[in-house]
């Protein structure tokens, strides 16, 4: 830029259209307390960049106190409209959330096994996949399953695993990806004998 | 004149000048030309709809085929313009009614449209063949209704973005039977299902179908059959990619996928089941552009899928994506022209992927034809920005959002001025750019001496005084769109480049310092511009003259202040009077 912006900076008088940060109450706060009460308290919010730093330095040194970041989201007042994202996107970001949130906490479904005494509850987010799964089944109730194939279920065993899926139905543990199956398995059900081979071998 | 060329001849050669800007150009040469040019005119683009008014564009051009309006202001899509601002298609959908009656095609952005102004263009456009409504509102399923019912020449009807009431009215099954000339059709923003077998019935008997864009109540299984009936397809939105597929669903689903042999873009994929995923695979290599920006999937599926994709131009994807993903596509995607990455947990302080400036400067390194990039991260170097700039001289688009307000160079703690700085010097031809992060003035002192194509500037907390502003201002020859929130500039750098805000189409600032005394004095001095002050804390008059107001629209205009304000808009004008509401 020319020389022409400096005379210009004199002109200006910075100090009369300087927007300060300051709490209300403060010297220069007179842009800010004329605003509402909520832009005002997301203003306070932004500290100056020294502030932060010397909010991180105290941190460092009170290492032992638990860093309070999972409550930092809604604790910071957020700022409308920033970051710039279109409210559809935000939506569709809220709801993936809120499903990861509850199946992180767990999702425990019964065991039965035909002939056992009681239930056991074991909890589908601990298993990586289908052969862990079916290692553990086999542990707790002490049996083993055949070898699984799409065309013909578990064969070599009189044992087949088996879920009720959201609709009501019993299936077949392992037909479905494993994310499918974590999300619509209600129960499940080891099947013993003559009603697990007509499983295994249906069309 | 015996030595001009007969209109007739002026008439044809007229008919290779597309552009508007040459058009305009074509329609100063003389009275004649003005006179001949205007009855051939055949597409009309009005980039702010209170510029004019409709009745002197239909005045000046009798025989428009093609009207592309906008309405709200951009900040509107962060919800910074309140609700009842304007941007109301009606009054120009009842003079184009009955000024056009062979109107083929309308496309509005940001616009408030009712069901009325739908059914209007439903009956009044015997030959109607595109409707585009991008983020637009205040229509609902009733209005598509009537548009599906009697639009016989439709080609194209897309909603993107829109918000749509549903009336739960079957409103796809109002296409008659009859009907068969749909090429594109773009309902992704629909929150409610539509009727599956009327939207098979409607894909089977359109043979020109080019591009669907299906919304999330489309379930996974019943896209298979929707691609039987169109193996021609060229654009395909999934609905949601997840289902409780069998085996034979499964492999049934990557025939049909398969079978769509022209298939060039892909968009959609709500809820993605990574195991799905594979049945896309063969269609990668033909892929041009690619929309996962709300597949919420681990960076090792995303990468799988991407690194298939040699002949990828365009990726919208999401963060999961990581520095590693980037690299990635860095390595396989050499024509990659567009990249946006968007946040996944935009909200929450600490990040939580491992996305930060290098992804950025990996793609700049290995896609030579990379030129726009809309980019969200949490941390950027100064250093970061000038090995992007060096690396991409061709860049035209750069909008780079950094999360936290104010944020500085994570390396050094300075602002990022010098980094922008080197963007506008290196790449000259930059049309867009939107700042982010620690900024003074000297960021703008760069972007006024530099930035000679930019045409559209976005800024957020940056700054220190009015001097920044003043360099846009002055220093930005092609300045066209300014928006500017939450930064300390006020009166003095607005009134001394007063004259500029006529040769561009708008300006926007909210939360800044500018104050009401300035807004009027704008609005006396500059007949030519509608200076609106937008302020929900009631009429300014209540506070003192040098109170900032909330926020301020100015724009440039022929058609002078518009009368269907809200009561919390004002028009500053010549008499220094405030209009009422």
């Amino acid at each position: 830029m020319g020389s022409g912006g400096g005379g210009f900076e004199k002109d200006l008088n910075m100090e009369a259209t300087e927007l300060r940060l300051g709490l209300p109450g403060t010297a220069s706060s007179t842009a800010v307390t004329d605003q509402e009460p909520e832009a005002r308290q997301a203003r306070n919010n932004k500290r100056s960049l020294v502030d932060r730093r010397e909010e991180e330095v105290s941190e460092d040194a009170s290492r032992a106190l638990p860093k309070d970041h999972d409550s930092a989201p809604s604790s910071k007042a957020q700022i409308v409209g920033w970051p710039p994202i279109r409210s559809y996107r935000k939506n569709t970001l809220q709801t993936k959330k809120t499903e990861a949130e509850t199946s992180s906490s767990g999702i425990y479904v019964k065991v039965s096994m035909d002939g056992a005494p009681y239930l056991r509850k074991i909890d589908l987010n601990v298993y990586k996949g289908y052969s862990d799964l079916l290692k553990a089944l086999q542990n707790m109730f002490k049996f083993t399953i055949g070898e699984y194939s799409e065309r013909e279920g578990y064969k070599g065993s009189e044992f087949a695993p088996t879920y009720e899926d959201k609709d009501g139905d019993w299936m077949l543990v392992g037909d479905v990806p494993w994310e499918m199956f974590m999300t619509s398995c209600k129960r499940l059900r080891i099947m013993r004998g003559s009603e697990a081979r007509g499983l295994g071998c249906a069309v | 004149m015996a030595y001009s060329f007969p209109e007739e001849v002026l008439e044809h050669v007229f008919s290779f000048i597309g552009s508007d800007r040459d058009r305009n150009a074509v329609s100063l040469v003389c009275k004649s030309w003005y006179e001949i040019e205007r009855w051939c005119r055949r597409r009309v683009f009005v980039g702010n709809c209170y510029a004019v008014s409709p009745a002197a564009v239909v005045r000046r051009f009798p025989d428009v085929r093609s009207v592309e309006l906008k309405g709200k202001p951009h900040f509107a899509d962060f919800n910074l313009v309140p609700e009842g601002w304007g941007g109301y298609v009606s009054p120009w959908i009842t003079t184009l009614a009955r000024a056009y009656p062979w109107l083929e095609e309308i496309r509005l952005k940001r616009m408030v449209v009712t069901d009325e102004s739908l059914e209007l263009i439903a009956r009044s456009f015997k030959n109607f063949k595109v409707l585009v409504l991008s983020s637009c509102e205040g229509f609902s399923t009733d209005g598509l209704a009537a548009v599906a019912a009697n639009c016989r020449n439709l080609r194209e009807l897309d909603l993107r973005e829109s918000e749509v009431e549903d009336m739960s009215g079957h409103w796809l099954s109002h296409f008659p039977d009859s009907y068969t000339s749909l090429v594109s059709l773009n309902i992704s923003c629909l929150g409610s299902e539509v009727s599956f077998s009327a939207l098979e019935r409607l894909v089977s008997r359109c043979p020109d179908l080019r591009s669907l864009r299906l919304n999330r109540t489309v379930p996974l299984d019943r896209l298979a059959n929707l691609l039987r009936r169109a193996p021609q397809l060229a654009e395909l939105g999934t609905g949601v990619y997840s289902a409780e597929l069998r085996s034979d669903d499964f492999s049934n689903l990557v025939g049909a996928l398969a079978g769509c042999r022209e298939l060039r873009s892909l968009s959609g994929f709500w809820d993605v089941v990574p195991a799905y995923l594979p049945a896309v695979y063969p269609l990668c290599s033909g892929l041009t552009s690619l929309n996962l920006s709300y597949a919420t999937i681990q960076s090792s599926e995303l990468t799988k899928l991407i690194s298939q994709c040699h002949s990828l131009q365009r990726l919208w994807v999401l963060d999961y994506i990581e520095d590693s993903g980037l690299e990635a596509l860095a390595a396989c995607c050499k024509d990659l022209r567009e990249l946006r990455v968007f946040p996944s947990e935009p909200f929450n302080r600490e990040g939580n992927v491992s996305l930060t400036e290098q992804g950025l400067v990996s793609v700049s390194e290995g896609c030579s034809k990379l030129q726009s990039v809309l980019y969200f991260c949490r941390q950027m170097s100064n250093a970061a920005l000038l090995t992007i700039a060096r690396n991409r001289p061709n860049m035209t688009r750069f909008r780079l959002c950094i999360i936290e307000p104010r944020c500085p160079d994570y390396i050094t703690h300075e602002p990022l001025d010098t980094g922008f700085g080197a963007i506008v010097q290196h790449c000259k031809d930059l049309q867009r750019l939107s700042l982010s992060g620690l900024l003074t003035d000297r960021v703008f002192e760069y972007i006024g001496t530099y930035a000679k194509k930019l045409e559209m500037l976005s800024v957020a907390f940056a700054g220190d005084s009015d001097l920044g502003l003043h360099h846009v201002l002055s220093g930005c020859d092609s300045l066209r769109k300014l928006e500017i929130r939450d930064c300390p500039f006020g009166d003095k750098a607005l009134l001394a480049n007063a004259a500029k805000l006529e040769t561009m189409r708008s300006l926007w600032m909210s939360s800044c310092s500018v104050s009401f005394g300035a807004c009027k004095l704008l609005g006396q001095k500059m007949p030519r511009l509608n200076v609106e002050v937008i302020d929900e804390r009631g009429h300014p008059d209540s506070r003192p003259e040098s109170c900032p107001v909330e926020k301020l629209y100015i724009y440039r205009t022929v058609a002078g202040p518009r009368f269907d304000m809200p009561d919390f808009v004002w028009t500053m004008d010549e008499d220094s009077a405030l209009r009422p509401s």
